[in-house]
Parts: C-alpha cells; sequence; structure tokens
C-alpha cells in the first residue's frame, strides 16, 4: 500500500484532429486528498478527469504519459483491468445528473447495478449499502427513495442520487466533474456540504472539478489551475487563493473576488422611465408563473430581476417581450401600452425592444454570416442601401470591440464570448431603448463574461440604453446592476436598489440567497453549516 | 478528387458515374440511338445480333434505340415530378411549421387524408378521368408525392422553429416567407437534399410502375416501364428482351442511392464548431 494513490505523469491527450487537448500534465493524489482542477472550458479538466480512468472521449485518444493506480499502470491493463479501475476503484461524477441516469430504470436499480456487474456485492449486499448511503447523504425517505425513478426527484436530490451511485463500489478515489454546477445556490450548498462529508467520513481520495473557485475552495486541499490544456499553477488552496503566483491565477481570483462587491454604486437618481410593468400576471396553461409584478426601467438604467430557476424571472422577460402573453396587467413603453403578443406590436415598438440570450450558440442562425445577421436589423428597421449596410455592420463590429472584416465570416468560426458580442451588436443594430438580457453570461467562462459584462456597462454610458438584466448570478447583478429586484416563486419578495438590497435588513429570502453564494475563504461552508446548525438548536 | 469541398467515397463515385452516363444518354439521344424509337425494323423478339445490339421487341423495334430515348422520357419526367412535388411538399411544411396552430391543423389533417389513401390507387383514378398526357402524369405525381414531402419539411422545420434566432426574426417583425426563406431552409437543406435523392427514386419507380400498367407514357414514346410491359410475354420464351428495361431502371436506381447514402453521411458527421472537443 502506498502513500500516493493516483499518480498522472507528462499525460497528453490528443483530438483526432490532431488538436492537443491535455498537455504534459502531471499530478498525484494521496489518499484522502482533495485535488481541485480549475480553469475554463477548453481547459482539459474533464479529460484529465476522465485519463485518471484511462478513459478518452470518443474522438480522443491518450497518446502519451502513464496513469499509476495503486502502484500498478492502468494504461497497460487490458479491456477488464481497465473496466475493474472504471466505477470499482475510481468513480465518475458527471455535471448533469439528469442526463447521466437512465430515465426507464428506478434509482435504486441503477445504483446497485455497478457493485452487482463488478462482482463486489450481492444484490441484497447492494440494496443495503445503497440505503446507507440514501442515508448518509440526506436524502428525503431513503427507505423508498430507490423505487423513484429519476424524473420523479428534484435536480438537487438526483445529483446526490449520483453521488450514491458513485460510492456504491466503494471506491478509492471519486472523480467529480463540476457537481454543483448545474444546481441553484441554495441547492449547491446542500450539495457540498454532503460531498464534503461524505469524502471526509470514507476518507477518500477525491478529483473535483470546477470553474468557481469559490466552491472549490471549501473542499480542496490542493488546487491545479488549467489553461489550454497545460498546467498553469499548483499549491495549497490557501496559497492559490491568497497568493497566486501567476498572472492568469492572479485574473482569475480578482474576477471572482470583484464579484462579491458592488460595482455600480453611483445612484443615477430619478430619471424618465423606458419600460413600466404594472400588476402583470403570465400563465402557461393552468400554471401562473408571474403573478402581478411591477417594474420601472429606467433610461440608460439596469434593472436586474434575480432568482432561482422556476422563480418566473425568464417568464417575466418573455411577458415583456411578448413572447407570452400576458393574461393581467400591462407593460408600457414610454407611456405607451404595448400589445400582449408581439405580433401586435408595430415595427417601431419592435425595434425599440431586443432580446440577448443565454446561449450565444442558438441565437445566431449557423447558417447566415455575421454581416447579413448583423445586418439584417439595419436595413429592415432604418431601410438603407447595401453599402450604408456595409458600413454601420463595420461600425457595430467595431463598437463591441471585434475586427470589421469578421462580416464575412459565419457565426460557427467564433468562440462562445465571441457569439455573445454578435448577439450585443445585432440587438444594438435597432438602435433600441431597452436591451432584455437574458442570462448573457451564464453560458460563458468567468473572465469572458467579465469582459462581457464591461462591454455592456460601456454601451450604457455611450448610449443610454436600458437592461432588463435577468440573472441568477448574485456576483453579477452586484457588479452591474443599478437596481434590483429579488424574484421568488412568481412575486417581487424585494425591489431597490442594490446597494441596499444587499445590505441588512434583508428579506428571509434574499438572506438565504445571499448566504448561499460560496465566498473566496476556507473556512465559509463551514461557517454556514455551523451557522446553521446554531439556528436550528436555538429554534428547537 | 473533390467535390463540392468533400471527397466522395468509392461507392459515390459510381453512383454519380450512373447518374452522368443517363443524363449524357438522355441528352444525346436523337444523335446516338441507331434507329427511331417508334419505327419497327425487324422481326418480333429477334435476337440480338450486329444490326441490333439487344434485339428487337414485340413489334420488331430496335431495344438498344427504344432504350435511349426511354431514358429521355423517364428520367425527364421523374425530374420533373420531384422538382415540382418538393416545391409544394416543402413550402406548404414550412407554412405548416411557422404559420401557426390553424394553418398547421388543416395543412397537416388534408395531408392525413391524402396519406390514408394508397398512392397507387389514387393515381389510377386520376388518370383514368383526367386521361395520361404528361402533364396530367406529371402533376398528379407530384401532389400525391409532395404529401410525402410535407411530413419531413414539417418535422424538420419544427425543430428549427423553436430555436432562438428565428425567435430573434419574428421579434423583429419579419414575415412568414422572410423566416421560411432565410432563417429555415438554409438550415432544413441538407436532410432536404438527402430526401430529394431518395422520393426520385421513387417517383421514378413510380412512373415505370403507372406505365407498366398502361397509365403513364403512352405509346408510341419510348419509357423503361412500358418496355417491360410490352416485353414482358417474351419471358416464357427463355428471351432477354423484357430485362434490358429492367435493369436500366435497377441501374438508376441503384446509382442514385449510392450517391444519396453519401450526401447523407456528409450531414451526419458534426460540423463546425462541435466537431471540436
Amino acid at each position: 500500500m502506498t502513500e500516493i494513490y493516483l499518480e498522472i505523469d507528462n499525460l497528453h491527450v490528443e483530438s483526432i484532429a490532431g488538436a492537443v487537448l491535455v498537455d504534459g500534465v502531471s499530478l498525484s493524489l494521496k489518499r484522502g486528498e482533495v485535488l481541485g482542477l480549475i480553469g475554463e472550458s477548453g481547459a482539459g479538466k474533464s479529460t484529465i478527469g476522465l485519463s485518471s480512468m484511462v478513459y478518452a472521449r470518443a474522438g480522443c485518444r491518450i497518446t502519451e504519459g502513464t496513469v499509476m493506480v495503486d502502484g500498478t499502470s492502468a494504461r497497460d491493463l487490458d479491456y477488464n483491468g481497465r473496466r475493474a479501475i472504471r466505477g470499482g476503484r475510481i468513480a465518475y461524477i458527471a455535471q448533469s445528473a439528469a442526463a447521466s441516469f437512465n430515465p426507464v430504470h428506478t434509482l435504486m436499480d441503477q445504483v446497485c447495478e455497478m457493485p452487482v456487474m463488478h462482482g463486489l456485492m450481492s444484490q441484497t449486499e447492494a440494496r443495503a449499502w445503497a440505503l446507507e448511503l440514501f442515508k448518509a447523504l440526506d436524502l428525503p425517505d431513503p427507505d423508498h427513495f430507490g423505487d423513484r425513478y429519476p424524473h420523479q426527484v428534484s435536480g438537487g436530490q438526483l445529483q446526490r442520487a449520483m453521488a450514491a451511485m458513485a460510492m456504491s463500489c466503494r471506491p478509492d478515489v471519486l472523480v467529480l466533474d463540476e457537481p454543483t454546477t448545474a444546481l441553484d445556490v441554495t441547492t449547491q450548498i446542500e450539495v457540498l456540504a454532503l460531498l464534503k462529508k461524505l469524502i471526509r467520513d470514507h476518507n477518500m481520495a477525491a478529483l473535483y472539478i470546477t470553474h468557481d473557485l469559490a466552491v472549490v475552495a471549501q473542499v480542496a486541499d490542493r488546487i491545479m489551475v488549467l489553461r489550454h490544456g497545460k498546467m498553469v499553477e499548483i499549491g495549497a488552496t490557501e496559497q492559490i487563493l491568497y497568493q497566486p503566483k501567476q498572472a492568469y491565477t492572479t485574473a482569475l481570483v480578482a474576477e471572482r473576488s470583484a464579484s462579491e462587491h458592488i460595482g455600480v454604486t453611483n445612484d443615477i437618481g430619478p430619471r424618465e422611465s423606458v419600460l413600466n410593468i404594472s400588476q402583470v400576471v403570465g400563465a402557461y396553461g393552468p400554471a401562473v408563473v408571474v403573478r402581478g409584478v411591477t417594474l420601472v426601467v429606467g433610461h440608460g438604467e439596469t434593472v436586474a430581476v434575480v432568482g432561482e430557476s422556476g422563480s418566473g424571472k425568464s417568464s417575466l422577460a418573455r411577458l415583456v417581450a411578448g413572447l407570452l402573453p400576458r393574461s393581467a396587467g400591462d407593460v408600457r413603453l414610454r407611456g405607451v401600452s404595448l400589445a400582449s403578443s408581439y405580433k401586435n406590436r408595430s415595427r417601431e415598438q419592435l425595434r425599440q425592444v431586443q432580446l440577448i440570450y443565454q446561449i450565444p450558440d442558438v441565437a445566431l442562425n449557423p447558417r447566415q454570416t455575421i454581416g447579413e445577421i448583423i445586418g439584417r436589423p439595419v436595413s429592415f428597421y432604418f431601410g438603407l442601401s447595401s453599402s450604408e449596410v456595409k458600413q454601420r455592420v463595420a461600425e457595430l463590429l467595431t463598437l463591441v470591440g471585434l475586427p470589421a472584416n469578421y462580416a464575412d465570416r459565419l457565426s460557427t468560426a467564433l468562440s462562445g464570448g465571441q457569439k455573445q458580442r454578435i448577439c450585443i451588436a445585432r440587438a444594438l443594430a435597432a438602435k433600441p431603448e431597452l436591451i432584455i438580457c437574458d442570462e448573457p453570461t451564464s453560458a460563458l467562462d468567468p473572465l469572458v463574461a467579465d469582459e462581457i459584462l464591461k462591454l455592456l456597462k460601456k454601451l450604457q454610458d455611450e448610449l443610454g440604453v436600458a437592461y432588463l438584466f435577468i440573472t441568477h448570478d448574485l456576483g453579477v447583478v452586484r457588479r452591474i446592476a443599478h437596481r434590483t429586484a429579488v424574484m421568488y416563486k412568481g412575486e417581487f419578495v424585494a425591489e431597490g436598489p442594490t446597494k441596499e438590497i444587499f445590505s441588512p435588513p434583508f428579506h428571509s429570502y434574499t438572506e438565504k440567497l445571499i448566504a448561499s453564494v460560496p465566498e473566496m475563504r476556507t473556512d465559509w461552508l463551514d461557517e454556514v453549516l455551523a451557522r446553521r446548525v446554531a439556528a436550528e438548536s436555538l429554534r428547537s | 478528387m473533390r467535390l463540392f469541398g468533400h471527397k466522395p467515397p468509392l461507392s459515390a463515385w459510381l453512383g454519380l458515374t450512373v447518374i452522368v452516363f443517363y443524363a449524357g444518354i438522355a441528352l444525346l439521344a436523337p444523335w446516338i440511338a441507331p434507329y427511331s424509337q417508334s419505327e419497327s425494323v425487324a422481326g418480333t423478339w429477334d435476337p440480338p445480333s450486329a444490326m441490333y445490339w439487344l434485339g428487337t421487341d414485340n413489334i420488331g423495334r430496335d431495344i438498344l434505340s427504344r432504350l435511349i430515348y426511354g431514358a429521355r422520357m423517364t428520367v425527364a419526367v421523374a425530374l420533373a415530378t420531384t422538382l415540382l412535388s418538393f416545391l409544394i411538399g416543402t413550402v406548404t411544411g414550412f407554412m405548416a411549421a411557422v404559420g401557426g396552430k390553424w394553418i398547421d391543423m388543416a395543412l397537416s389533417r388534408f395531408v392525413d387524408v391524402m396519406l390514408s389513401i394508397p398512392l397507387l390507387i389514387f393515381a389510377l383514378i386520376i388518370l383514368s378521368v383526367f386521361g395520361s398526357s404528361i402533364p396530367v402524369l406529371i402533376l398528379t405525381i407530384a401532389v400525391l408525392d409532395a404529401t410525402r414531402v410535407f411530413r419531413l419539411a414539417r418535422a424538420v422545420a419544427m425543430n428549427i422553429t423553436v430555436t432562438e434566432f428565428v425567435e430573434v426574426a419574428r421579434l423583429r417583425g419579419e414575415g412568414l416567407w422572410w423566416v421560411m426563406r432565410r432563417e429555415i431552409l438554409p438550415n432544413a437543406a441538407p436532410p432536404m437534399i438527402a430526401e430529394f435523392g431518395l422520393r426520385f427514386c421513387f417517383n421514378f419507380l413510380f412512373v415505370a410502375g403507372l406505365s407498366f400498367l398502361g397509365l403513364g407514357i403512352q405509346p408510341p414514346m419510348a419509357d423503361w416501364g412500358g418496355m417491360v410491359r410490352d416485353n414482358a410475354q417474351a419471358i416464357t420464351f427463355g428471351l432477354m428482351a423484357p430485362m434490358w428495361p429492367a435493369m436500366a431502371i435497377a441501374f438508376m436506381t441503384i446509382g442514385v442511392n449510392l450517391v444519396v447514402d453519401w450526401v447523407l453521411s456528409i450531414n451526419s458527421r458534426p460540423s463546425g464548431a462541435s466537431a471540436q472537443i
């Protein structure tokens, strides 16, 4: 039995097309140690995680390096040897639990499948162990939880069920690939606490993959920063957080810290209103999702609507845009009431309200050039000649910080951040009064998202456009919003200047939301949990 | 060698060769056919000889000449039919997907009714009532075939209409026609092109089938389906006469299908940004 359980040395992973995904990364993991892997998308985090099981995704292959699992070289093993490692010795927890469970089998069947397949336990032993895990993971009604199907439980519960599945063979190492990224902040904290407890109680080693420094700070002993498949820096968690050595790490830490402070402090005071929403109600069939919401957005102002998934914030955006017809209330633009459906609005009214979406990939037609995408609103609304349109497209591209010669390209050739810039340029092409931003940064990497936020702010200063900013990310709200509305179950529970929302006295839900956002301290999670325990005991 | 930016495999080259060969024959028919298509030049079912390479048919016409002229008629009719059916099917299919609930309901239920009647029976009724001229033939098959195209076009467009770039276009105030032409069509083109190849084969066989039943292309104009019918009797005497047109039909179908398979395989590959992981 060696001290170091997993050792990866000089790992190279390439795609079949020849792109280098992981370029000479080495790491070692002791028993009971948690190593955080952090970096933006495409940094090779997940690829390294999977390589620890000598697995490469379709289209990729491990070309060089050694993977030592408990003293044996896993790359030299045959198919059956590798199979014994996967799930048995090293288990994997994926980001999307919903996509990782088979919808036609019960949770219990799927959790018990692995130990039985590996021949480690009998069916009865496996069930008993699964029940124990369900209890340890604090799942509701653990005796009958396993009888349910994946669609019958919530996202947070499903993620915990996947943790149970990973634990079913009592592995020595867990590979956690963004296990809490898809969850709401209030759910994330619970799952995070349970995962941490699980790892500690069973003295397991773990690779924790995430893009959120604050999350990894709560669980990891050491952190490795990756970029473009190469290691940037490795060190103890405290060192990375407080004394990063490399410029890239410093930028990451600075970006994450910026979201903890309020960025827009200048109170812009009363100003002419652009958008007036009064007592608006929206429903999908019998399900009422927006229950009488009132909100004013002023000229050149950013108003954020923040809430968890299912709070009705996106539905509010769709009500304003006219995509979801309202069943009561009024939406006024510059004092003029807008028709309930966008189909009955005039071209001029449509021009004044523009949308930016969460995922820029699907918001841009993959078969149109960027010149066509941005040029169409210009010619459609303002009827300019083709040479004038060309000139305007070049102007707009420059405005959003892209080279003017991008006009001839297809959007599929661009990166996520660049695509979002195109979406912004398209919205600006209409010279709108109001832009509805529906989570415009949540699909982007932190540093790229930061640039997009800065761009939006700059454009607002230059053009005086108002933003209705829909997001779940309190960090984004703090940085960009003049005023904030907190939405919960279709209603506003708090509304006012951002500064006031983020300082006491809080509404109880706002407080819970704020308290659930991980902070850049290693002891944050323990503190929150201790506070909760104290509050519980106080109540009883 | 590359074609439209892709490298066709051997099977696709084979298919392309067949198609180009048939197209060449169809275009050059009057110059390369040794005899007229309607003239009796020898006895009934004469065996192949130096004069008549593939022999003669039931009334002594040269089979090779009729095959060459037949390519003209059969391929041209099938092509015109398929083009027309795609025009009708794609436009109505897209309209059903984009135009809203009621247009979709009306079009889809009408197509359901059409689909519930067997294709051949329907065609036989129409052609018996209106008589079998070439325009009627093309129009009938095109309309019937358009119902099949409609189903695919609607399904493909349905997936595209829910994307956000279409939502953006609608919110901009774009009309139905613009959304269909500029947002939907370019994204729906790959599966529609593949379907075009397949439907061309079906129509081609359908024309041949109708001619075999005597309701397709009328004598004395040559077409392969009709030639099989005319010479069907010969098979009982162990003669090759009906085999030649049958083989021509088979080769054309296989050739087009080989090319379609290739086009389909191009589209099943991940494109653009998603190809790299």
